[in-house]
């Protein structure tokens, strides 16, 4: 299965300080180069490794998509229609971030036949917003949703964060009360990881980041989830949330160990058994697409042991788990026969339950995912470790 | 060699050594007195030649004698032979620098003109004083800005009582007072005594393990004269061997005919083990043995004993290894194979001090490149049972149920600290901290006072020199000597990890300081031992009692919310981290426990 295709825009116009992927500050950027690269990196991509079926998800993230002009950004997603067949059907989200988008922007995306946004609220508390970088106030989270509605886009997102430096829960159920009483489909919901080379790793290395203890952060996260369900929304991953009809296929497809193309600079990609990521530094990337090849930092073949293991440890975050007759089929070994005793292991702890042919988390499973992920490395021939650059 | 020729030799020879504290320039004077004897061209001397191993440089001590042969035109006309015989600067080899000094006539004394005398020198100055060495003051680096050379000749007087007039002031680096030194060795130092006729009467005061010539034995010669091919005899346990090469160092090895009164050189003679050649014991001709052997010679024991394990329990022969070849070269140290439900397969060793046994420690991880895990030091208990019967117990883990026992001793050390006088308060708090009783306080001069106190043991290895050094800015000295065994409150402690015994964390501890270092060590692990699914609780306890708990708290979260982008590669790197991370860890409990947990509570780096 290879039915969904990711787009990478790389630009921002201010830098939250907990982000650490692939993004460079807008001003003095060769966008209109970027853009006719990702168009030339999606032919060449097409005609490399043609598409088996037709195109049922896209996801165009960042950086921020709206930060360019909607001229540049509807030069990419038209390029996706041209070199890629593209489904009646298909679920086509871009990132939207609140106040980024204007009219003519929400205009043009529509006119594109995006069909979903996915709205990077973050917290709805005008403090932690600042706290945290963003250059959106909270308010302009309900304007662009009713943009986004005036111009016929009704199936949103919001993406939410926890475990934010100093926050209180209190702070976290009025930002949850908030979301759900917005006219929206689906709820995105990640706690802070502090990573390497954001201003928040400066922070906390110099002793100024005060977050959450995990006790807190756990409590919010149930506090989440029963949010969610009060409000009629199924937590069909770890992460995410989704009024019926509405979860994320381009997210599920990432669960569901499905293959899929990735275009732009340091975009990651699924396809005939092989993870590859592009250059990320828009030198590189930009000189690699120009001067011909594809852009590709890294290849690596995934052998079936790793396949087995990543069908367990991505499928398990699934409300509906992994199903075992879905893994004899790909795979022609019973979980079991891989796995040895884990399942078993793991269902004694507390962890693991089965309702017959699907394994999926307990709700402690949820909280603890790690711990059982883990279970499912096999630990002869590990991955060789990549240097990250 | 004919009779009257061994006499005129044996008058020309002076045999003695150098007693220094560390740092006060004892390599560098003895690479002064190398220079000016000619023993070795520049280009063949290498900086501080006599301290040959790395560790020794590097930590400023000498753990292997070594002897040196050199020759000196005095200012008389006369050829002498010098024998410098360097000496191990620490407590731990008290018997072996008593032995090598016992082989000298005289000593250069050197102190430090900025420092004074430290309680270390001290100690082997009254080594010499016992065996009746001329002793040569130097009071060395009077050319650095804080030299104080008459307040440390005043010293010299009233602390060792040598006439202060007889110090030389020098200075080893500049080489001044060189060649002051090295006639007053001629003048001062006697010649040795001895009938080169007698019996043979030869004192080991070291040997090594050469893996080509088998065990080299280091002797003096005190009577008699010996030649190669000839059968000799161990009188310490009668085995006797054929002289296959004598010789003296240059300081490389040169073969020689024969050994005589008043020689200090080698001796190979096909012995396997350096069992074979104890310190001190005497070597005698098998065919014409001396009837008494050479005073002094005593058997050394371990008083000091630590688990060592590896921390990948693949270097498990590796270690069984590197032990046995450092026994080959160390009588002294002891080990046996041991087992901890904790730490898995190691060895318990016995050591003659603490820093035997980080020496010993150091070299396996440095020259064997193994990784240990050592369990806290503990010393030899002597304890009765209610039915009489008498134990020793050198591992706490083996101490027997608190119901059987009657009582325990334990071994105490006349420690001596010399400070000055503002530290005496934080000594003598800390001397009683560690359960010291007061002997005696002396002022050495206006400003430094040496303070003795009876302290058991088992508080000397438990963070005593650590508390020591950083209580007095690094000023104090010290030194102790092992004086005896009595009776204390002694309860053995154990540690429990969600009701699970841990045996490798086992201590023996005085009833009074049982809660204070129970709750130090469960706060410890509390903050070591990552959180597990469910809570797990520490406590440390006595028999059934427990005297201290802390509690882990359960972990409720460990999740990564993103994907990344598709980037499965870098979730499975985290997974696999976290994987590897537990892989080092061992399960008591079922806790997964890090080795670092281990470590820090047994290591004494950072007790507090």
């Amino acid at each position: 299965m290879r039915r969904s295709l990711y787009l990478h825009v790389p630009f921002c116009g201010q830098i939250c300080h907990y982000c650490d992927f692939n993004k460079f500050f807008l001003h003095n950027q060769p966008v209109d180069r970027y853009v006719q690269a990702v168009e030339k990196e999606l032919k060449e991509t097409a005609e490399a490794l043609p598409p088996p079926d037709p195109i049922e998800t896209i996801y165009v993230g960042g950086g921020t998509p709206t930060a360019v002009t909607p001229e540049q950004l509807r030069k990419m997603l038209r390029a996706v229609r041209t070199y890629f067949p593209v489904s009646n059907e298909v679920e086509f989200t871009v990132e939207v971030n609140p106040g980024s988008a204007d009219a003519s922007m929400m205009r043009m995306l529509k006119e594109e036949g995006v069909n979903r946004l996915s709205i990077g609220a973050q917290t709805f508390d005008e403090g932690l917003l600042r706290a945290i970088n963003r250059d959106h106030k909270a308010g302009q989270v309900e304007e662009t949703i009713h943009l986004a509605r005036e111009h016929g886009l009704t199936n949103l997102s919001i993406d939410l964060m926890f475990g934010l430096p100093t926050q209180t829960m209190g702070q976290w159920k009025d930002t949850l009360k908030r979301a759900v009483s917005l006219p929206i489909t689906h709820i995105s919901a990640y706690a802070l990881k502090v990573e390497p080379k954001t201003v928040f790793y400066q922070m906390e290395k110099r002793g100024q980041l005060v977050l959450p203890t995990v006790e807190l952060e756990a409590d919010m996260y149930e506090e989440l989830k029963q949010a969610a369900a009060d409000a009629g929304m199924t937590q069909y991953e770890i992460s995410n949330f989704a009024a019926e009809g509405f979860e994320s296929m381009h997210n599920l497809a990432y669960w569901n160990n499905d293959e899929y193309y990735g275009i732009g600079a340091g975009a990651h990609s699924y396809t005939d058994s092989i993870r590859r990521r592009n250059f990320g530094p828009l030198p590189q990337y930009l000189k690699a697409v120009e001067t011909g090849s594809l852009p590709y930092l890294e290849q690596h073949t995934v052998p079936v042991q790793e396949k087995m293991e990543e069908e367990m440890f991505m499928g398990l975050r699934k409300r509906l788990g992994v199903s075992r007759k879905q893994f004899q089929h790909r795979y022609n070994r019973s979980i079991g026969e891989v796995f040895p005793g884990v399942v078993e292991a793991l269902t004694s702890r507390g962890l693991l339950a089965s309702n017959g042919d699907r394994l999926f988390l307990t709700e402690e499973g949820k909280l603890l995912g790690n711990d059982v992920f883990e279970q499912f490395l096999l630990a002869a021939d590990p991955v060789p470790a990549e240097e990250e650059n | 060699m004919k009779p009257e020729d061994r006499i005129k030799r044996r008058d020309r020879i002076r045999n003695f050594s150098i007693i220094a504290h560390i740092d006060h320039g004892k390599s560098t004077l003895a690479d002064r007195i190398l220079e000016k004897t000619s023993a070795l061209t520049q280009r063949e001397m290498q900086d501080q030649m006599l301290d040959a191993m790395d560790l020794e440089r590097e930590r400023g001590i000498t753990i292997k004698l070594n002897a040196v042969q050199l020759t000196y035109t005095a200012k008389d006309g006369e050829e002498y032979i010098f024998h410098l015989i360097d000496t191990p600067g620490h407590v731990d080899f008290a018997y072996e620098v008593s032995r090598s000094l016992a082989a000298c006539e005289g000593a250069l004394l050197i102190v430090d003109a900025a420092q004074g005398i430290e309680a270390q020198t001290l100690a082997n100055v009254y080594l010499a004083l016992d065996n009746d060495l001329e002793i040569i003051p130097i009071i060395n680096k009077i050319d650095l800005p804080g030299a104080e050379p008459d307040r440390v000749r005043q010293e010299v007087e009233d602390v060792i009582g040598l006439p202060g007039e007889d110090c030389i002031p020098a200075s080893a680096k500049d080489g001044v007072g060189i060649d002051e030194i090295i006639e007053s060795i001629v003048e001062k130092i006697p010649a040795p005594q001895g009938d080169p006729e007698a019996p043979l009467k030869a004192m080991i005061f070291d040997s090594l393990y050469d893996p080509y010539r088998g065990v080299i034995v280091y002797v003096r010669i005190m009577e008699g004269t010996v030649k190669p091919k000839q059968k000799i005899r161990m009188m310490a346990n009668g085995k006797e061997f054929e002289v296959a090469e004598l010789g003296v160092f240059t300081p490389k090895p040169t073969p020689k005919d024969e050994l005589t009164v008043g020689d200090v050189g080698f001796m190979i003679a096909n012995i396997k083990q350096v069992g074979d050649s104890q310190v001190g014991d005497t070597i005698t001709h098998a065919a014409k043995p001396t009837p008494e052997p050479l005073p002094g010679y005593r058997k050394l024991n371990p008083m000091v004993f630590c688990g060592l394990y590896p921390v990948d329990t693949n270097d498990y022969n590796g270690l069984r290894e590197a032990l046995e070849k450092l026994e080959l070269n160390d009588s002294s140290l002891q080990f046996e194979a041991e087992t901890s439900q904790a730490l898995g397969f190691g060895f318990r060793c016995g050591f003659l001090g603490l820093l035997h046994m980080e020496i010993i420690q150091e070299r396996i991880e440095r020259e064997f490149n193994i990784d240990l895990i050592t369990t806290a030091p503990s010393v030899i208990y002597g304890v009765t049972l209610t039915d009489g019967t008498e134990l020793e117990i050198d591992n706490p883990s083996e101490m027997p149920d608190a119901q059987t026992v009657d009582h325990i001793r334990e071994p105490y050390v006349k420690a001596e600290v010399m400070v000055p006088n503002e530290y005496v308060g934080p000594v003598m708090e800390l001397c009683q901290k560690k359960r010291g009783d007061y002997v005696d306080m002396k002022y050495l001069d206006e400003n430094r006072v040496n303070i003795v106190y009876n302290i058991p043991l088992s508080e000397i290895v438990y963070d005593f020199f650590d508390t020591l050094k950083s209580s007095t800015k690094g000023y104090a000295s010290f030194d102790y000597e092992l004086i005896g065994y009595k009776e204390s409150n002694l309860v053995k402690m154990d540690i429990l990890l969600n009701g699970e015994k841990i045996d490798a964390l086992s201590i023996i501890v005085h009833r009074d300081s049982a809660y204070d270092r129970g709750k130090h060590i469960a706060e410890k692990l509390k903050n070591l031992i990552p959180r597990q699914q469910f809570e797990v609780p520490v406590q440390a306890s006595i028999g059934q009692k427990v005297v201290a708990r802390s509690t882990i708290k359960a972990m409720r979260k460990n999740v990564l919310a993103k994907c990344y982008g598709g980037d499965v590669s870098r979730k499975r790197k985290l997974l696999e981290k976290q994987k590897e991370g537990k892989k080092r860890m061992k399960s008591v409990g079922n806790v997964e426990v890090p080795q670092e947990a281990f470590m820090s509570v047994l290591s004494m780096d950072d007790n507090k």
